[in-house]
């Protein structure tokens, strides 16, 4: 089954509530997805900056000394926010690949779940209201989210196999579906050097999606080409640094829900999700055509 | 009249006392309010009750209908009247997949448009839309009669067997084995009774293309025995 909510704020004033109207979604999705749950924050980018979400089974020793090191290896300023199990690594932009790189070598139990300007990803195995809590999801800012609550078809549930997953600086998606090309197509991307952390399925929709957009597809066009090369059940959220996506497949069995006011664009597995919504009640509420991309940016 | 605020009554309370009602009750209207998109709303009602939905419901509501009459001002999730057996359904916005699925009596009227899958494998209901339907609807469909005052999505009728319908607007492309038909007079007597029935006014029947089965698909052609 699995649950996707999603919310992009066209009103600067709502950006302070992205996080609380964001953790009212999740928890409405929680039958649709019990065993874990995930979502990416996009907060106000700051200029000449980059955030890199870490991840650690043993974040307290960890954590401890990795600002130090990565500051020692990348010979540059680096801040570290931990949250529970995650941490937000802010450092120079230019400094960001060396500090992914020493983060690899020095910190090999350290997955990293996402990077760039403005995302930042939290997931994790458990209640998805409980991963809310976890990660004080509530109180975060900015600009859209996007958020999962999973339950498992074609691979383990751990925390990597949660979503958002996120393949190319500050792009993220979720899924709820599932890929009937995707070892084909992981082959395929691997060969033009994509990389891979698990052996789902949604992974590879994201690495195709990165994988279009780094040969100059905007968002728009690359989920127009997944439609084209991705077989299977789909409906997909996807977020970028200024954009927020959504795509069923052809036979949309996948279900799905747009809501758009002046203050917001919201999309919802179900109408569930949105009835917490300020203004839903005049809201344009509809269910996405199947095989239509739909993109919004700023 | 009986008012149940879903935001203070759990749903399983509502759909308790609806079935408990019996023929004969005096608590003949109902009201719901703030259904916020929950499932099963009023599902499996057997009494001629009238329940009044104020709000947007989810996945399967007034499923398994008998006799009541329940209406939805709002938009309905999944599966809306799924399985109805007699019986009114009216949905005053937009309803999700599968409406009216395997539905075998009643009315199921969408005032907006119906997702895809509408009316699937329908085996006696009547469905009337007043909006636009999406594809594969009246997948299989048995009998009953299916009305659109809009258009409908890809693959109407695929493998059909003897459903009715009937589409003002366009059609995006037909199933398999589901052809245009010849209005006759009985069909267009039909089709103002249905429209009638649904509080249709103002459209003519003339306006209405019928589709139906080829019955090519009803018995094995010896000429394909090479593809299996």
């Amino acid at each position: 089954m699995c649950g996707i909510v999603g919310l992009f704020i066209k009103d600067k004033a709502l950006e302070p509530r992205l996080g609380e109207l964001t953790a009212g979604m999740l928890a409405t999705m929680c039958e649709r997805g019990p065993d874990s749950a995930g979502f990416a924050v996009y907060g106000a980018p700051k200029s000449g900056k980059a955030k890199i979400t870490l991840q650690s089974p043993n974040p307290e020793k960890d954590f401890a000394s990795l600002a130090k090191a990565v500051e020692h290896e990348i010979d540059g300023k680096a801040k570290l926010d931990v949250k529970s199990t995650h941490a937000v690594l802010t450092c120079p932009a230019d400094k960001a690949e060396a500090a992914r790189q020493a983060i690899r070598t020095g910190f090999p139990g350290v997955r990293i779940m996402g990077s760039g300007e403005a995302i930042e990803i939290y997931k994790e195995v458990g209640r998805p209201t409980d991963v809310a809590k976890q990660f004080d999801l509530a109180k975060m800012k900015g600009t859209h989210a996007i958020g999962h609550t999973r339950m498992a078809t074609e691979s383990a549930v751990t925390t990597l196999g949660a979503h958002p997953f996120s393949t190319g600086t500050d792009q993220c998606l979720v899924h709820n579906g599932s890929l009937s090309n995707h070892n084909n197509l992981r082959r395929e991307l691997k060969h033009d050097g994509m990389t891979f952390e698990t052996e789902n399925d949604s992974e590879v929709a994201a690495a195709y999606l990165t994988w279009r957009m780094n040969q100059g597809l905007n968002l728009g066009q690359a989920l127009e080409k997944g439609l084209e090369d991705l077989d299977g059940f789909f409906t997909f959220v996807v977020g970028t640094k200024n954009g927020f996506g959504v795509v069923r497949d052809p036979i949309a069995c996948k279900p799905a829900v747009l809501a758009e006011t002046d203050q917001y664009v919201a999309f919802g597995s179900e109408y569930r999700a949105l009835a917490g919504l300020p203004g839903i009640e005049k809201a344009k509420v509809w269910e996405p055509e199947p095989a239509t991309v739909y993109f919004w940016e700023r | 009249m009986r008012s149940i605020d879903l935001e203070k009554t759990p749903l399983r309370e509502l759909n308790e006392s609806l079935h408990q009602l019996k023929d004969g009750t005096n608590e003949t209207e109902w009201e719901v309010l703030n259904p916020r998109g929950q499932h099963a709303v009023a599902v499996g009602i057997d009494a001629p009750v009238t329940v009044t939905i104020r709000g947007p419901v989810g996945y399967y509501c007034a499923g398994m209908n008998k006799q009541a009459t329940v209406v939805v001002h709002g938009s309905a999730g999944p599966g809306t009247a799924e399985n109805m057996m007699s019986g009114k359904v009216i949905v005053k916005g937009d309803a999700s997949q599968y409406a009216g699925a395997t539905g075998r009596g009643g009315l199921l009227l969408i005032e907006g448009n119906a997702s895809s899958r509408c009316g699937i494998s329908m085996k006696g209901i009547d469905i009337v839309v007043k909006g636009n339907i999406g594809h594969m609807s009246a997948f299989m469909a048995q009998t009953g009669n299916l009305v659109v005052l809009g258009d409908a999505g890809d693959a109407l009728g695929d493998s059909i067997y003897e459903a009715r319908l009937f589409v003002r607007g366009s059609v995006k492309s037909l199933g398999a084995d589901c052809i245009e038909k010849e209005m006759r007079t009985e069909h267009h007597d039909a089709l103002s009774a249905l429209l009638k029935k649904a509080g249709v006014n103002g459209v003519k029947t003339s306006e209405f293309k019928r589709y139906g089965s080829a019955r090519k698909l009803y018995n094995f052609n010896i000429d394909n025995a090479d593809a299996y």
